[in-house]
């Protein structure tokens, strides 16, 4: 490909088909990892914001962002991390969210800035069978993102992405 | 920024990296041990967060001086750790681990709040960040608290005698480091003392209505250079591996 013809759709393209490493059927484009994509002359700058910030996830996505932008044929790469505004799930697109649902794990509720209103609430609809009989088990879970509900009604336990 | 300032802000940031490196590696010890599995999980998922928050002021220290992360954890010794003794003692009992993660989320999540107004950007902005994971933690925490304070006779006893050895500890989290003052008149870090008022005011009535006592001596050590041998060991272990062999590549 002549990467001096490369437009920023093209690298958005390319990176709409790296996925979270942890969730694999969400990209991080999807996810709201990655923020920006800049092209100036031969180099393309990509910024990405991590989700949690101590993710064992976020070199792998790294490496992962920065090898889908070489593979266009684009050899000045650079992948910048920045913190702030800080990532929310709230980022996380409608698409997305019912991609989550399907793979077993339970969308985070919309907070809009207001994390606490949701934190200390709970609700989580249960992703087999819809209901919202549901009690919190643990606040943690197998990742850094999830944490565990029990569905009363499958009498079966499953995740929720936590809300943050 | 002035070279005065900024040393005393690379202590300042040294210091919040290492209570958090040093509270997160004594968690991680319970990865395997925990009461029961889910919480064997809670408490890595916490230690884990800890260990992001440290790298992340690791790397404003970092930005500084040009000492990578791994250098200052695993080639630094005793005498140069800044953490509080609070977070070196050894593990102790269940009471014993859940109170000091409590007492220490507390002031976390107060000193994150204000941090986020510092007039110095890259703070500001990374406790914008990392505020809304602390949320959970003292979520967990407290509610362990009251739990092992209103559960058995056992469980109140342990808590006790838990707050009895580390509510001095816990003073020191709000004992200034040399020079810091120059950091609140800048607004780069909020003044301590109104921050320990603030963190009294909500964690004595917490423990109050758990039916715990607070302790009377309330004495803590006064400077982040001493440690007691607990570090020492705690370091042994942690960087062990690393300093087998500098070159190696993980």
């Amino acid at each position: 490909m002549d990467t001096s013809t490369i437009t920023t759709e093209q690298i958005w393209q390319a990176l709409a088909q790296v996925k979270d490493p942890e969730i694999p059927v969400v990209s991080v484009v999807e996810m709201g990892i990655v923020r920006d994509v800049t092209i100036n002359g031969d180099a393309v700058r990509v910024t990405m914001t991590p989700t949690f910030s101590g993710c064992p996830a976020l070199d792998v996505m790294r490496r992962d962002i920065e090898t889908a932008v070489r593979q266009l044929g684009i050899k000045n790469v650079t992948v910048v991390t920045v913190l702030h505004p800080p990532w929310s799930t709230d980022w996380i697109s409608d698409e997305a969210r019912e991609k989550l649902r399907q793979f077993g794990l339970a969308p985070p509720q919309k907070h809009g800035g207001d994390l606490i209103s949701v934190a200390f609430l709970d609700v989580a609809e249960c992703p087999r069978c819809g209901s919202k009989n549901t009690t919190i088990k643990n606040s943690f879970g197998p990742t850094l993102c999830r944490m565990i509900y029990y569905c009363h009604d499958c009498q079966d336990a499953f995740e929720q992405f936590k809300p943050l | 920024m002035n070279q005065t300032i900024q040393q005393v802000l690379i202590q300042k940031l040294l210091a919040m990296a290492d209570d958090e490196l040093i509270l997160a590696h004594r968690n991680s010890e319970w990865i395997g041990h925990g009461p029961i599995l889910e919480e064997d999980i809670a408490l890595a998922n916490i230690a884990q967060d800890e260990l992001g928050h440290a790298n992340i002021w690791y790397g404003l220290v970092e930005s500084f001086t040009g000492v990578e992360p791994d250098e200052m954890v695993f080639f630094r010794d005793t005498a140069d750790f800044l953490n509080v003794q609070l977070v070196e003692l050894s593990r102790g009992d269940w009471a014993f681990t859940m109170l000091r993660q409590y007492l220490f989320d507390a002031y976390e999540l107060l000193l994150l709040d204000k941090l986020q107004h510092s007039s110095y950007r890259p703070l500001a902005e990374a406790c914008a960040k990392i505020r809304n994971e602390e949320i959970y933690h003292l979520r967990h925490t407290s509610n362990w608290i009251k739990r092992l304070g209103l559960g058995t006779e056992e469980s109140n006893q342990r808590t006790q005698a838990a707050l009895d050895e580390l509510w001095p500890y816990a003073q020191q989290l709000f004992v200034l480091l040399p020079g810091e003052s120059v950091l609140v008149e800048e607004k780069i870090v909020p003044d301590l003392a109104a921050l320990h008022e603030d963190w009294l005011e909500r964690v004595r009535p917490f423990l109050t209505a758990a039916n715990l006592t607070i302790p009377t001596n309330q004495t803590p050590p006064t400077s982040r250079n001493e440690h007691t041998p607990h570090l020492t060991n705690l370091l042994s272990d942690m960087q062990k591996v690393a300093r087998l062999n500098r070159e190696a590549v993980w």
